[in-house]
């Protein structure tokens, strides 16, 4: 555009010097905990502001995962995280395709997946259920009782139904199977969707603090995020009192610091990907198929 | 209710060679011709019943006074006291209207930021600075509510950075994080610091629908930006924020348990005590576990209600509404 006036030239500026602004303040509280965390404790005593690290020193992270309380803690996240996200994708991606067939009583099923998004139980009803089914108090917990997330399921039924009838009715046909037509052709047909649900899937059992708070009283099989919050926030510290690697621990604030970034790393690392799929999943969140 | 869900033709019956099917009555042989899907169902189908409808079974201990020794047969029935006392108790009464004016700034205050924010970006004409600023505003989405907190903590606590700067300037240090008069404008900037960027996405899409013909045929009319914007740019997103407005009145009763148990303290529990941290504290630790029940369906109650009142006015604004 050459015939840009005064004034939209002063408009496009401060628009970008804004967006520029606005960008930095959502950057810069990771990048200052970031900076801090890889600081030696002379730096962050005698420096007013620390924006980029001077002296690279690791001995928060050292202190961190020195200690048996965090590393547990980091183990269980993973765990919950990989074996739930498959729990997650094989309970959602089954009943999402039995419920694209027609089968005689899937209104009654669907009506009961749409009711379960907009009606809930509650805390105390369901924590009395998961007490009842023995999950308490078990990594278990924070996986089975959120096997499917209804939104997800209808998200995923969406993409199943997108899925043209003439490829089931020709294998049919074939004489295949439900089972086989699930597993040959509508699985490999979904590696996006599911890649993308199972995404965000991950990212939400990594960030999940209520479910390890409530359910898991044992501080043995307490998930990262519950770690860190006693860290960080309640800044109980005796929590992560680990070998001692130097002579001195290093202060407490660049330990919690290096404990956030430890639980923001995963995040970082999957972001790339999510960017890719996360556009297409809210648009097929905003008009809920 | 859910019939736009339903959009394929009724499936053939599975031809099946199985001679022993052809014995069977026509229903059953049906029935039999699903046998994969259901079992495909199964899994799904027991998660359901057991994580979301068994507990909507287990709302009775909300007429009963529970008690985890004598079970949901054994326990005294005691009809609708627990929800009397709801509305005889102050504090009930508290945390309703703390709950309310939490929903009420985020809509008025956060939800606004969001449209702004897509405004700007729209305007942006070079694309990689607009991609790279989305994709650094869209990051805290991703980021837990712990560590959203965590870094609330590190920044404003007495020693922490911006009360090193302010008191390097001779004030006294802000007690943010343990008043009463801080906690709302916190919670309200963390909504805004991890949601914004994200929210702008819906907005985005419809403003991507746009005709380019109208901008140009606008600017060749002489409207200026701002005149193209308001004229041009929200009307194209105005049924976009309608409906996310409606749906988030039909909402009002959430607020998000994560974000405000986190940020409670004793120090600023009379502010911040909301409906779903209440329900914990009353039923997880005091083990009062009918009433916080009663209160719990209470919420629940009242947002199907919202939620249900709040899709009939989205689909009487022509649009498509949450089911």
């Amino acid at each position: 555009m050459k015939n840009r006036t005064l004034s939209e030239k002063i408009f496009d500026a401060g628009n970008i010097i804004l967006l520029a602004i606005i960008a930095f303040i959502m950057l810069f509280p990771l990048l200052y905990v970031f900076s801090v965390s890889f600081s030696s404790m002379q730096d962050f005593i005698t420096k007013d502001f620390i924006i980029w690290p001077e002296n690279w020193v690791t001995d928060a992270y050292q202190y961190i995962f020195a200690s048996e309380q965090f590393i547990r803690s980091i183990f269980v996240s993973i765990f919950v995280t990989i074996v739930g996200t498959i729990v997650n994708l094989a309970f959602t991606a089954t009943m999402a395709y039995g419920l694209t067939r027609n089968a005689p009583g899937q209104r009654p099923i669907l009506f009961m997946v749409v009711f379960s998004l907009i009606f809930q139980a509650g805390m105390i009803p369901t924590y009395l259920v998961v007490d009842a089914t023995g999950l308490l108090d078990t990594v278990w917990s924070l996986i089975i009782p959120i096997a499917i997330a209804p939104f997800n399921l209808i998200v995923m039924r969406q993409f199943f139904l997108n899925i043209p009838n003439e490829l089931i009715e020709s294998a049919f046909v074939d004489g295949a199977n439900e089972l086989q037509i699930f597993g040959r052709i509508i699985l490999p047909l979904s590696k996006p969707a599911l890649a993308a649900i199972g995404l965000f899937y991950a990212v939400n059992h990594w960030n999940n603090y209520f479910h390890g708070m409530l359910y898991i009283s044992d501080p043995a099989k307490w998930p990262i995020q519950v770690v860190l919050r006693q860290m960080v926030i309640t800044q109980d510290m005796d929590i992560t009192t680990g070998q001692l690697v130097t002579d001195v621990a290093p202060p407490p604030e660049t330990i919690q610091m290096a404990a956030v970034i430890v639980a923001t790393v995963p995040i970082l690392i999957v972001y790339p990907f999510l960017q890719k799929h996360f556009a297409k999943g809210v648009m097929l969140g905003a008009v809920k198929g | 209710m859910e019939t736009e869900l339903i959009k394929q033709p009724d499936k053939e019956e599975e031809p099946s060679g199985n001679r022993k099917n052809k014995r069977k009555p026509k229903r059953k042989r049906k029935f039999w011709s699903y046998r994969y899907i259901y079992l495909l169902l199964l899994p799904g189908l027991l998660f359901f019943l057991v994580y979301k409808y068994l507990p909507m079974g287990g709302l009775i201990i909300a007429f009963q006074d529970y008690n985890p020794f004598q079970g949901y047969t054994g326990s005294p029935w005691v009809g609708f006291e627990h929800f009397a006392t709801i509305f005889e108790s102050q504090e009930v009464l508290r945390v309703i209207w703390n709950t309310l004016v939490l929903s009420f700034l985020q809509i008025f205050i956060s939800f606004p930021f969001s449209i702004v924010l897509a405004l700007m970006l729209n305007e942006v004409r070079n694309q990689i600075y607009k991609r790279t600023i989305q994709s650094i505003v869209y990051l805290p989405h991703f980021l837990s509510w712990v560590i959203i907190v965590g870094l609330t903590v590190i920044f404003l606590r007495g020693e922490g950075i911006i009360n090193d700067v302010i008191t390097s300037f001779g004030f006294e240090a802000i007690p943010f994080l343990t008043s009463d008069e801080w906690f709302r404008p916190l919670i309200t900037l963390q909504n805004i610091w991890k949601e914004s960027g994200w929210g702008t996405i819906i907005f985005l899409a419809a403003m991507a629908g746009v005709n380019p013909n109208l901008y140009e045929a606008a600017m060749i009319d002489g409207a200026s930006r701002w005149r193209r914007i308001w004229h041009i740019t929200l009307p194209a997103i105005r049924s976009t924020i309608i409906i996310l407005l409606i749906l988030r009145l039909g909402n009002v009763m959430e607020s998000g348990f994560e974000h405000i148990f986190l940020m409670l303290n004793p120090l600023n529990r009379d502010i911040g005590n909301v409906l779903d941290t209440f329900v914990y504290f009353k039923g997880i630790e005091q083990a009062d576990y009918s009433f916080a029940t009663a209160v719990g369906l209470f919420k629940g109650l009242v947002g199907l209600i919202l939620v249900v009142a709040a899709n009939r006015l989205a689909k009487r604004f022509g649009e498509q509404g949450l089911y």
